[in-house]
C-alpha cells in the first residue's frame, strides 16, 4: 500500500483563526461602522451641545414622524388584515387574481407613489376637474378634494402602499394556522362571522406585528414621499440638514434619535416573530376550505379587495406609462436617462454582488465553525436592515469622508498628487451604503440555500481530499444557486429602488433613477421622471412575482421572509 | 520501515463533551494494518463521534489520534481532513446530487492528473460492478447502487483507512447482506485497513476481525466476534449481542442457587449475582424444573416458546430450532445447558463462565 506522508500538518495555537471567520468579523464591523459612528455622535453631544437647528427642529419632527408612523399603522393593520382574510376564508370570482396582485404595491417605493398622486390629485389634475365637472363647479377656487400635500395625506398613500407587509406575513399566518382552530371553534359554536374576531385575529395578531413592524420601517425610511408632501419627518429633517445647511453634526444628532424609533421596531418585531415561532410549532398545515359567496355578495367581495390594488398600484402605474408615453412621444429617450439608467443598474450590480460574496463568506463561516461567534456575527452584519438609508448615509457619510480627506491629503503632502475624495467620487461609498442595508435580505436566503446542504457533503469533499475553500466552489456554490439567485434579484431591485443613501453618498454629477426622479418632483418640473418611475416599478415587479410564486406555496420562502 | 510496525490507528485517551454530553470518555484503542474493526453500540455510544474524530471532521478536547504513526489530532497537531489520507463513507451516502458517478468518483482524484484519475475511476468503476452507472446522476440511483458508488468514491483514492459509518442501514434487509459480503470481499482484497460503525450486533459480530463495544463514550469490551459473543466480559455485552434471560441467584458456598437449580460458582466473586441464560441454552428436560407454557411463537426457522417457572419474577424464554410441540397452558418440564450459563455480580463488573457440570 502507498504510504503517503501528511502534508501539512498544522500545528495549532489555543485559538485558532479560520479564513471565513476572519472574513465574517470585517463583514461585521463594516456593517456595524455607521450604526456605531451614529450612537457615539449621540454620546458625544450630550446635553448643551445639542445644536441649535437640532433643538428647533427635532421635538416637531418626532412627533410628525410619531404620527405618521402611528397613522400608517392603523391603516396598514386594517387595509392588510382585511384582505387576508378575505382572500383566505372567502371564495368569489376573482380571487385567485386578488392573491397575488394584492402584493402589487410592493413594487411601488413611497416615494414614487407621492409623486405619482400630487399630479393626479392636484386641484388641476383629471381626477378633480372630472369631479368639479360632475358636480357643476367651475373653478378650483369653488371646490377642490382636501390637500393631498399634508400629514393625512402621507399617512393614506402610505397605509395603501405598504399595506402588503401586513397582508404577506398575516396571509402566511392564516393558511397555515388558521383552518383546524377556525373549525374547532365553529364547532364549540362560534359563529361564523364571529371566528375572525374571536380566533382568526388573536392567533394572527404576532404576524399582524411582524408585518406592521416592518411596513413601519419602511414608512421611517422614506424620505421622498414626505419631503414631497412637505411632512417634516426626522428622516426629512435629517436630509435637510446635511444637504440645505451643510451641518454633518446636526444631521448625525437627528439620526440618534431616529435610532430609538429604529431599536423600538426592532424589538417589536423580534417579540413577534418569538411568538409566531411557537405558534408555527403547535399546529400542522392544511389549508382553510373558503366559504363560497355567490351572486352580488361575491362582486362586492372582489370590488372590495380590488380597492388597495387600485389606489396602491394600478392607478399610480397607469397614470405613470400614460404619462411616460406622453414625454417619449413629445421629447424622446432623453440622454439623461440612458445615462441614469446605466448608473442605476452598474450601481446596484456592483452592490449586489458584494452583498453576495458578503452574505455567502458570513453564512460559510457559521457553517465552518458552527456556535455563538459566528452566529453573532451573522446577526451583527444584518443589522442594516433596519436602519433607514438617511441614518445608515449620515453614518457612512461620517467615517468615509474623514477617510477620503485623509487619503487626499496624505497623497498631496506625499506624491503632490490630489486623490480627490477617493471612496465617494468613485461611488465605493455608495455601494457600501447599499450593501450594509441590503445584506440581511441576501444571508437570509443564503443561510436557507445552504442549511439544505446536509452536512455530510461537507464532510464528504474535505475527506475525498478538497479544502474547506475548495468544497465550498465545487459543491457549495453549485448546490445553493438557486437561492442566491433569488437573494441577489431581492438585493438588485431594493438597492434600484433606494432613494435616501443614493441622495446623501452619491458622487458629484451622478444621477440614478431614483435620485433623477426626486430631483425633478423636488424642482416641480415633471419631465424624465415618469419615465424614470415606471423603469423602477417595472423591474420591481420582478421580486413581486417571486413572492407571489413562493406565497402560493404557503410558507413563503426564507428568501422573501427576510425580505419581509 | 517504523511506519509497518506502527497501528494504522491509534487511539489514545481521546474525550470529547458536547454540553452536558461526555460523547467520548477516554476511549482508547488499536486498529492494525488490514484489520477491519466495527464500532458496535446503541445510538449515542459516541461511535459516530468517534469516527469522525479520527476523519478530522470533528475535533477533540483532549486525547491523541495517530494514522500509521504520524499524529493527526492532538493538543498541539491538526492535520486537516483533506490531508489525512482517508475514506469516509456516509450513512445518506452524500453523493453530489450535482455530478454524475463519474464525477463524483472524479472529485476525490483532483491531484492525480486529468488521465491517472479517469483510468482510475474505470477501475474503480469495474472492480465495483458499475460502469454501466457511470453516467447517471444519484438521483436516478437505487439505494444499492448509490451504495455502490460511494464505496466507489470512497475507495478510488486508495484511502490508508476506510471509516464507514452506518454505511448499510439504509438499504433493505435482503440486499443488505449480499452488499455487506461484496463490501468485505472488496476491502479485504484491497487490504485496506477500514472501521465500520453500526448499531446492528449481528452486523458488527458478522463484518469485523474486531468488535469494539462502546457505551456512553466509552469502550466497554475488544474482541473477536466469537469472543464477544461467546465469552463476554461484561452483563452489557452479553445483553448487547445476545437475547439473555437474566435469573437472581443466592451463593451457598461453592454453589449458586436459583430458580433453575444448582450452578458451580465463580471463584472469587462475592455478593448477590446473576446467571445470564441465553434462550437456547434452556433445553426440553424430563428431568428438569415443572414449567407452564405462556406463550409459543414460530419465527421460521427457530420457534421461541416462554415460560413461567415457580421462583422466577420473568418469563423465562426459550429458542430452539426443532418444533419442540408445546402448546400454550401445557406444563413441561425443562433443564439448562450449564456451558451456556454466564455468571455476573450485580455491579456488572466481574464474569466467570462456569466449570461443567
Amino acid at each position: 500500500m502507498a504510504l503517503v506522508t501528511y502534508t501539512k500538518p498544522r500545528s495549532r495555537s489555543r485559538f485558532t483563526l479560520n479564513g471565513w471567520v476572519v472574513f465574517s468579523v470585517i463583514v461585521a464591523a463594516l456593517a456595524l461602522l455607521p450604526v456605531l459612528t451614529i450612537a457615539l455622535t449621540a454620546v458625544g453631544n450630550t446635553g448643551t451641545l445639542w445644536s441649535h437647528v437640532v433643538a428647533n427642529v427635532l421635538p416637531q419632527a418626532t412627533r410628525n414622524t410619531l404620527t405618521l408612523l402611528i397613522g400608517t399603522g392603523i391603516l396598514v393593520t386594517i387595509i392588510g388584515t382585511g384582505t387576508a382574510w378575505l382572500v383566505t376564508a372567502y371564495s368569489f370570482p376573482g380571487r385567485g387574481i386578488l392573491e397575488w396582485a394584492l402584493l402589487l404595491p410592493l413594487a411601488v417605493p413611497t416615494y414614487i407613489m407621492a409623486y405619482a398622486y400630487m399630479d393626479v390629485l392636484s386641484p388641476l389634475g383629471w381626477i378633480q376637474d372630472t369631479i368639479r365637472a360632475i358636480l357643476g363647479y367651475s373653478s378650483p377656487r369653488d371646490f377642490r378634494l382636501p390637500d393631498i400635500r399634508t400629514m393625512w395625506g402621507a399617512i393614506v398613500l402610505f397605509g395603501f402602499v405598504l399595506y402588503p407587509y401586513v397582508y404577506l406575513t398575516t396571509r402566511a399566518m392564516f393558511l397555515t394556522q388558521a383552518s383546524n382552530l377556525v373549525e374547532v371553534a365553529r364547532t364549540l359554536g362560534v359563529g361564523r362571522s364571529a371566528v375572525f374576531w374571536r380566533v382568526a385575529l388573536p392567533l394572527a395578531r404576532p404576524a399582524i406585528a411582524v408585518g406592521v413592524s416592518l411596513a413601519l420601517m419602511e414608512a421611517l425610511n422614506d424620505v421622498g414621499a414626505s419631503q414631497f408632501l412637505g411632512v417634516r419627518t426626522l428622516t426629512a429633517s435629517v436630509y435637510t440638514t446635511w444637504i440645505v445647511r451643510t451641518d454633518l453634526t446636526g444631521a448625525a444628532q437627528i439620526a440618534t434619535a431616529m435610532l430609538v424609533f429604529v431599536v423600538t421596531l426592532i424589538l417589536l418585531e423580534r417579540m413577534a416573530r418569538r411568538q409566531q415561532r411557537y405558534a408555527h410549532s403547535a399546529q400542522r398545515a392544511r389549508t382553510m376550505t373558503p366559504t363560497r359567496l355567490r351572486g352580488w355578495r361575491g362582486w362586492l367581495a372582489l370590488s372590495i379587495g380590488s380597492i388597495p390594488i387600485v389606489i396602491g398600484f394600478l392607478g399610480p402605474a397607469l397614470y405613470l406609462v400614460l404619462a411616460a408615453i406622453e414625454r417619449v412621444q413629445f421629447a424622446g429617450v432623453s440622454p439623461y436617462i440612458v445615462r441614469a439608467t446605466i448608473n442605476t443598474v452598474t450601481m446596484s450590480a456592483t452592490a449586489t454582488l458584494v452583498v453576495l460574496v458578503a452574505g455567502f463568506g458570513v453564512a460559510y463561516a457559521a457553517r465552518l465553525r458552527p456556535g455563538a461567534a459566528t452566529d453573532a456575527l451573522a446577526r451583527i452584519s444584518a443589522l442594516g436592515y433596519a436602519v433607514p438609508g438617511t441614518v445608515l448615509g449620515i453614518g457612512i457619510l461620517i467615517p468615509v469622508a474623514a477617510f477620503d480627506r485623509f487619503v487626499d491629503q496624505s497623497m498631496r503632502e506625499l506624491f503632490g498628487y490630489s486623490t480627490g475624495l477617493l471612496m465617494i467620487g468613485s461611488g465605493a461609498a455608495l455601494v457600501y451604503a447599499y450593501a450594509a442595508r441590503f445584506l440581511a435580505i441576501a444571508s437570509g436566503g443564503i443561510e436557507a440555500g445552504l442549511s439544505r446542504i446536509p452536512l455530510s457533503y461537507d464532510h464528504a469533499a474535505r475527506t475525498l481530499g478538497h479544502t474547506a475553500t475548495g468544497s465550498l466552489a465545487r459543491v457549495h456554490l453549485p448546490l445553493s444557486r438557486t437561492a442566491l439567485t433569488a437573494a441577489g434579484l431581492l438585493v438588485f431591485v431594493d438597492c434600484m429602488k433606494e432613494l435616501p443613501a443614493t441622495l446623501l453618498l452619491r458622487p458629484l454629477n451622478f444621477e440614478s433613477l431614483s435620485s433623477l426622479l426626486y430631483g425633478e418632483a423636488a424642482r416641480g418640473t415633471y419631465e424624465e421622471a415618469a419615465l424614470a418611475a415606471v423603469i423602477i416599478v417595472a423591474i420591481g415587479i420582478l421580486p413581486v412575482i417571486f413572492l407571489a410564486r413562493t406565497g402560493r406555496m404557503s410558507q413563503s420562502s426564507s428568501a422573501a421572509e427576510s425580505r419581509l | 520501515m517504523k511506519v509497518s510496525l506502527a497501528a494504522a490507528v491509534s487511539i489514545a485517551s481521546v474525550s470529547r463533551r458536547f454540553g452536558a454530553v461526555q460523547a467520548l470518555d477516554n476511549v482508547s484503542l488499536e486498529i492494525a494494518q488490514g484489520e477491519i474493526a466495527c464500532l458496535v453500540g446503541q445510538s449515542g455510544c459516541g461511535k459516530s463521534t468517534l469516527l469522525r474524530a479520527i476523519a478530522g471532521v470533528e475535533d477533540i478536547d483532549s486525547g491523541a489520534l495517530a494514522l500509521y504513526g504520524h499524529p493527526v489530532t492532538a493538543s498541539d497537531v491538526f492535520v486537516e481532513p483533506e490531508n489525512r489520507n482517508i475514506g469516509f463513507m456516509f450513512q445518506d451516502y452524500a453523493l453530489f446530487p450535482h455530478l454524475t458517478a463519474r464525477q463524483n468518483i472524479l472529485f476525490g482524484l483532483r491531484k492525480l492528473g486529468r488521465k491517472v484519475a479517469g483510468e482510475r475511476t474505470d477501475q474503480t468503476l469495474d472492480r465495483l460492478g458499475i460502469a454501466a452507472l457511470a453516467d447517471r446522476y444519484p438521483h436516478m440511483l437505487s439505494g444499492g447502487e448509490q451504495q455502490r458508488v460511494a464505496l466507489a468514491r470512497a475507495l478510488a483514492p486508495q484511502p490508508q483507512v476506510m471509516l464507514m459509518d452506518e454505511p448499510f442501514s439504509n438499504l433493505d434487509s435482503r440486499l443488505r447482506d449480499t452488499i455487506r459480503q461484496e463490501t468485505v470481499s472488496v476491502l479485504r482484497s484491497l487490504g485496506t485497513t477500514a472501521i465500520i460503525v453500526t448499531h446492528d450486533p449481528e452486523e458488527a459480530l458478522s463484518l469485523g476481525d474486531k468488535v469494539v463495544l462502546m457505551r456512553k463514550g466509552k469502550v466497554i469490551e475488544t474482541g473477536t466476534g466469537d469472543a464477544i459473543y461467546t465469552y463476554p466480559q461484561t452483563a452489557y455485552a452479553a445483553e448487547f449481542f445476545s437475547r439473555v434471560n437474566r435469573i437472581p441467584a443466592r451463593r451457598s458456598g461453592d454453589w449458586l442457587d436459583s430458580p433453575l437449580g444448582r450452578f458451580a460458582a465463580p471463584c472469587g466473586s462475592s455478593g448477590p449475582v446473576f446467571l445470564y441464560v441465553r434462550p437456547q441454552a434452556v433445553v426440553l428436560d424430563e428431568a428438569g424444573i415443572a414449567a407452564k407454557v405462556t406463550r409459543r411463537v414460530l419465527l421460521g426457522e427457530i420457534e421461541e416458546v416462554t415460560l413461567a417457572v415457580e421462583g422466577l419474577a420473568d418469563p423465562l424464554v426459550m429458542r430452539t430450532s426443532e418444533r419442540c410441540g408445546v402448546s400454550i397452558g401445557g406444563d413441561v418440564r425443562i433443564g439448562v445447558n450449564p456451558d451456556h450459563v454466564l455468571v455476573f455480580a450485580d455491579d456488572e463488573s466481574a464474569r466467570a463462565a462456569l466449570p461443567r457440570g
